[in-house]
């Protein structure tokens, strides 16, 4: 049996027919090839998985295709204004906050949501922030230096957190 | 990671979320936030024939104060919600919320969802313990209000029959001679509290403890109120001494779990500790 | 000209498409007419299985196949590397099949596999396999497998012992311990560990019948080993009937090096199905039995000295678990990475060890990031510690009395831990340790230390601070000395590197390593452009699929960019001597007369006589006009073969403060001082050291497989076996010596493994420094609150 659910994702309104027990993550790698959020855990401990939901950070692996009815999404991939990355996806390649990359669009995603609440967050504000992501590259380091550049660039009027619209 | 496949329905009204529970039996199942649900039906250790999805109903959402000035916090409110909410303003509500799960999980898991859910090492279960709040219940035959203190039976069990739903726990209004904390000590993997400890003291204007509500999570086959640290709290001094004597009774009677991360010897003294050290924070807030 | 970048911190070609979701890991594979495996696996530690029935999974909806054992006529996965090599060790060899089939030794060990329409199809229909199992007694301790009595795994391994192995001069340790003044004895466990790269591994087999030939995905370190090792000793397709290819992989850390049963899977998935591609990723709880685990050793050592803070010998003997079957270099582990570097920076006259490998019915164990050294590291740190303690010496100045000096390089220890078989030696090339010790000491405020324990004291924290002078070997290795002593794969441990500039003066560089994260595209991009003066973005690095790449052994052992990258400075020099040569011809002039500053091409004293290598390229690769002993094509090919390992070193000092009540260790500082020879990007290097500093510092707080006497896995997922999270970790401090290695024109020696090497013993000490005043001069790890808590209860009743 399956569910007709009617979403918007990065923008883009998208009709899916999925079964019940469709985890969102599923629903958005395998329906729409969206291979950008990741799966790294099957205990909802890793984040690898994190998109917006309404604008909030979320496991879309803790979530059901179907519970994201009527919902905007936003992934990874519709972060960037088109070719201008996002403050944060242009720190963590200026900071090297990244490594593998696997555990790096859930990492960005989550840090979005923090700057949408805190726009000038300390360092242990961003490592709190960023405990239900998992990295196992970098030991986060370079992952704080990077959220707090981004944050600097957008209190600078550099850009607005897109991930919020 | 793949759930065993179910049916699944979504609620349009309280209505509509009652009657599918009443006629379901115990093969239904209520999904709020899905945050506990979820990775349960993930693993496969649990699994339904149907999941009736409550997660939507407005009616259910938000925080208001009562008239006599209670608190009314609705069962689909989320933990972020709620700690944006005046809800904050219970010290150990506010201390408790940044220790449960992560941020994403906050902002999708549910209070009524975790209460409903009764994990023995809930927060949240705790913080309510210690405030003596209210469940309220709802079901096809109509609402009662369930003290929260005799509400949950044993890990994962409750004393909501198979057909009710949690609409709303309340909160007693503020008071001035009122301090609460929460401290507990985390699990590291899962996050979960291997110890937490609630308390609200109330003190006389003298500055002697009049009495405190003290509950623990994480230490018992469900989280409760400890009595015992209760009565020797009551009328006692603020000394050292008499903080930790007092928290020494946090096990009393129970029989405390043990795991591959925390055994029962180091549960039940952790207990003390961590009671002790809420006593001296809720304490510390009232200055 | 172009700007040099060699040397800087360039931002990582690589990222954009990490940073904006367009990365390709296995999973993001999507072919035409696919259909997906799952795998049922043992809920059995130890068990004989009398007969498995398919036939209701075979009628579930989707599936199209379900495969057992028998069904699979492959050989057992091969073992490569023989604890002890061509010495005549016997090795008591039991690797794994594609699937188990008249026994499983672990839970998890794949019995069968259901291959459906949807991955949810395949999985649900693992639930109708019935499988009758005559389930067996477990043994999962590596010490109590070898005693009386114990479960036996294996009819051709006798008490659960796959070899011993010595290394070391047994009768001169032996007399140097009997004769010492100071003598300390310490059992230390090594605790298992998980190494959860954040990407699971999977699998997609594809064969075609058309061409008869088989392509794989892998998440894998080491695409060209694994066509190797699958055709050459598994499943006896010919090897240039099958291609591998890994995409971007999402960490691995050692476990992505190995051949596992799942590849030889999805290939006669594939094949029995029709052709159709058939793809197989784990999950995460899977994995914990699918993929190796690391380290896992007990340990009883023995170091003696004198009261002067002189050590003479170290003696050590080691239980080394293997895990139910061997993985493909489960035995090499233990004992080459292990025993011969177990000496450390120090002089000890005499060094002796020996290790007996060990089957137990627990997942099986090989490569985790460093691979052996963490072990030997934390052996020699915690003997040092422990030997200072006894004689009241401070840690540090017992460290200074026994450093190698700079001018005994090359050193070849006495005991001759760096002999094998046929006399073939390795040598630690070069050193200084005691600078890196010196500017961690200031840094982390070493002197005011005491000061520091009262004011924690104060607040109810047991203050500690903790040192790791470690060193490592790695750029593995000379091949020479692989096949004289058979330490190694079993194969030579050259690499390779092609680079061609095109006709537009593009540069295509393809290698034989394979990168996880650490940024090849990067760092080779600037190697090459340095060397040929062009600018970076004009050279793209291909790597990790066996078509279109020359042969290469793989990323792991942290030496790509001693073994590799060197392969890349040769070819340029090809190239650069081709392009010279053709310059002559062009400017008419003789190649003696023709220099070469950056990419130009200039008669020596006629500056206006130049050309570029981009005019040079297009017109060797045009060829219209070439010298009579020229090809055509600006395109070489070198392959480097390293005349010695590496040997990085450093300094790293923790600082942890211990919760007197309830044992909760926090780290508060971390400063690292590491000396790993030049740098080709230092910010790329920092983030080496950060990743495996963090992961070397899970593994002193937190992390560990917990299994039962029953050989569950009782930390069988994320919610049970704990990952640094963000929160947990301080700042980390690092600073720098330079001492360039002096066996590669690079003078780089390698990062990939430093962190996890060094930090693990670093924060182990500081534990035990803080708890020595309670009289505790030894604790095992992870130190886990409750860990901490009971030694501290323990202390209290009199007990250390």
């Amino acid at each position: 049996m399956s569910e007709h659910i009617t979403f918007v994702v990065n923008g883009i309104p998208r009709e899916l027919d999925v079964e019940p027990r469709r985890l969102l993550v599923q629903a958005l790698r395998e329906d729409l090839d969206l291979t950008g959020t990741h799966v790294g855990c099957d205990t909802s401990q890793c984040g690898a998985c994190t998109v917006h939901v309404d604008g909030m950070a979320v496991k879309s692996c803790t979530m059901l295709a179907v519970q994201a009815e009527g919902s905007e999404v936003r992934t990874i991939e519709g972060l960037a204004d088109g070719d201008t990355l996002h403050p944060l996806q242009a720190a963590f390649w200026e900071k090297h906050g990244l490594q593998c990359g696997f555990c790096t669009p859930g990492m960005i995603m989550t840090a979005a949501d923090l700057l949408a609440r805190n726009a000038d967050p300390s360092d242990d504000e961003i490592r709190h922030a960023i405990d239900g992501n998992i990295c196992r590259c970098t030991g986060y380091q370079n992952i704080v230096a990077a959220v707090r550049e981004a944050a600097r660039v957008i209190r600078s009027g550099g850009a607005t957190v897109a991930a919020q619209g | 990671m793949i759930p065993a496949a179910f049916d699944y329905q979504r609620s349009a009204t309280l209505d509509d979320a009652l009657k599918a529970i009443a006629d379901g039996g115990g093969t239904v199942k209520l999904l709020a936030g899905g945050q506990s649900l979820l990775p349960l039906l993930k693993l496969r250790l649990g699994s339904a024939d149907r999941l009736v999805d409550i997660g939507r109903l407005g009616e259910l959402k938000g925080v208001r104060r009562l008239p006599d000035g209670r608190l009314a916090i609705g069962a689909m409110t989320t933990y972020s919600e709620l700690a944006a909410s005046s809800a904050r303003h219970y010290g150990v509500v506010a201390d408790a919320l940044p220790t449960i799960g992560d941020v994403q999980v906050r902002n999708r898991g549910t209070v009524g969802g975790a209460v409903a859910h009764a994990d023995p090492a809930s927060d949240l279960a705790a913080c309510f313990l210690a405030l003596d709040a209210e469940i309220v219940a709802r079901s096809v035959r109509g609402e009662r209000t369930i003290p929260v203190d005799g509400f949950f039976t044993g890990p994962f069990s409750t004393a909501l029959a198979t057909d009710e739903l949690i609409t709303e726990v309340r909160l007693p209004g503020p008071r001035d001679d009122a301090g609460s904390a929460y401290a507990s000590l985390e699990q590291p993997a899962s996050g979960y509290a291997m110890v937490g400890a609630a308390v609200v003291v109330f003190v006389a204007g003298d500055g002697s403890i009049e009495g405190a509500n003290v509950a623990l999570t994480g230490v018992g086959p469900h989280p409760y109120r400890a009595r015992a640290v209760e009565a020797a709290l009551a009328g006692s001094d603020r000394s050292a001494a008499s903080l930790a004597a007092a928290a020494a009774h946090a096990t009393d009677g129970i029989d405390v779990v043990g795991d591959i991360h925390a055994g029962r010897e180091y549960r039940t003294a952790m207990a003390a500790v961590y009671t002790r050290r809420a006593i001296e924070a809720a304490l510390a807030r009232l200055g | 000209m172009a700007i040099d970048m060699l040397g800087s911190p360039v931002k990582r070609t690589e990222d954009p498409r990490f940073i904006t979701g367009k990365g390709r890991y296995l999973d993001d594979i999507k072919l035409q007419n696919m259909a997906h495996m799952a795998i049922l696996r043992s809920p059995y530690a130890h068990a004989n299985i009398r007969s498995i029935d398919t036939s209701a999974a075979a009628r579930m909806p989707g599936v199209i196949r379900v495969i057992t054992g028998a069904d699979i006529p492959y050989n057992p996965l091969p073992m490569a590397w023989p604890a002890g090599g061509s010495s005549g060790i016997q090795n008591n060899v039991n690797t794994p099949r594609a699937l188990a089939t008249d026994s499983v030794k672990w839970t998890g060990e794949g019995v069968a596999a259901v291959i459906a329409e949807t991955p949810e199809q395949a999985v649900d229909a693992l639930d109708a396999i019935v499988v009758d199992w005559a389930p067996l007694p477990a043994v999962v301790d590596a010490e109590k497998a070898t005693q009386p009595g114990a479960p036996q795994l294996h009819e051709n391994a006798p008490n659960n012992v796959v070899f011993v192995w010595n290394v070391g001069d047994k009768a001169g340790t032996d007399a140097a311990i009997d004769a010492a003044e100071v003598v300390v004895r310490q059992r230390i466990v090594n605790q298992r560990l998980i190494p959860n790269p954040m990407e699971v591994r999977g699998d997609i087999g594809w064969y075609n019948p058309g061409t008869e030939e088989y392509t794989v995905w892998m998440s894998s370190q080491t695409p060209h080993i694994q066509r190797l090792l699958l055709t050459a000793f598994v499943t006896g397709i010919p090897e240039h009937k099958v291609r591998c290819i890994s995409p971007d992989v999402g960490g691995a850390f050692g476990t992505k090096i190995f051949c596992y049963a799942d590849m030889a899977l999805v290939m006669f998935a594939s094949k029995a199905i029709g052709g159709r591609p058939v793809k197989w990723v784990e999950s995460r709880r899977e994995s914990y039995g699918s993929t190796i685990h690391g380290r896992d050793h007990i340990t009883y050592l023995e170091i003696a000295g004198a009261r002067d803070g002189q050590v003479t010998g170290l003696r050590v003997k080691t239980y080394a678990n293997l895990g139910g079957r061997l993985s493909t270099i489960g035995p090499g582990i233990p004992t080459t990475l292990y025993g011969r570097v177990l000496a450390g920076p120090y002089k000890f006259p005499n060094v002796s060890c020996e290790v007996t490998g060990v089957y137990t019915n627990t997942t099986f164990v090989d490569a985790y990031r460093g691979a052996g050294r963490p072990e030997a590291t934390y052996v020699v740190e915690r003997a040092m510690d422990l030997f200072a303690a006894e004689i009241g010496m401070d840690p540090a100045e017992v460290r200074r009395r026994n450093f190698l000096a700079p001018d005994q390089f090359p050193y070849d220890n006495p005991s001759g831990l760096g002999t094998a078989v046929n006399g073939e030696k390795i040598f630690i090339d070069s050193g200084n340790y005691e600078p890196a010790m010196d500017k961690a000491l200031a840094t982390v405020g070493y002197a005011d230390m005491a000061a520091k324990k009262a004011e924690a004291k104060a607040r109810g924290k047991l203050l500690g601070v903790g040192l790791s002078t470690y060193i490592e070997v790695c750029g593995v290795a000379p091949s020479k000395w692989i096949g004289a002593v058979g330490e190694g794969w079993g194969a030579a441990m050259w690499e390779s590197a092609n680079i061609k500039v095109h006709l537009t003066g593009k540069i295509i560089a393809t290698v034989g390593t394979q990168p996880q994260g650490q940024g090849h595209e990067t760092t080779y991009a600037q190697v090459i452009a340095h060397e040929l003066g062009v600018p970076m973005e004009d050279v793209i690095v291909q790597h990790s699929d066996t078509q279109g790449t020359p042969f290469g052994y793989g990323s792991y052992g942290s030496r790509t960019s001693s073994v590799g990258m060197t392969a890349a400075v040769k070819a340029a020099a090809k190239v650069r001597e081709k392009a010279r040569r053709y310059a002559a011809h062009m400017l008419e002039a003789n190649v003696e007369d023709i220099e070469v500053d950056g990419a130009s091409y200039r008669v020596k004293g006629s500056p206006d006589k130049v050309k570029t290598i981009q005019e040079i390229a297009f017109a060797i690769d045009l060829g219209f006009s070439l010298p009579p002993d020229m090809e055509p094509y600006l395109d070489e090919t070198a392959y480097h073969d390293t005349t010695n390992c590496t040997w990085p070193f450093g300094t790293h000092v923790a600082v942890v403060e211990i919760d007197e009540e309830s044992g909760k260790v926090d780290l508060v500082r971390y400063v690292a001082v590491d000396d790993v020879g030049k740098k080709i990007n230092p910010m790329i290097v920092d983030g080496q050291l950060h990743g495996g500093i963090a992961q070397g510092v899970g593994q002193a707080l937190w992390e560990g497989a917990i299994y039962g006497d029953d050989g569950q896995l009782q930390s069988g997922s994320l919610l049970d076996y704990a990952l640094p999270r963000a929160s947990w970790l301080p700042n980390l401090e690092l600073d720098e010596t330079v001492t360039p290695s002096p066996v590669n024109p690079l003078g780089v020696k390698g990062v990939g493994e430093a962190g996890a090497i060094a930090s693990t013993a670093a924060v182990a000490n500081a534990v035990v420094d803080a708890l020595r005043p309670l009289g505790i001069r030894h604790l095992d790890m992870p130190y886990t609150a409750q860990t901490v808590w009971r030694a501290i209860q323990g202390s209290k009743g009199g007990q250390a």
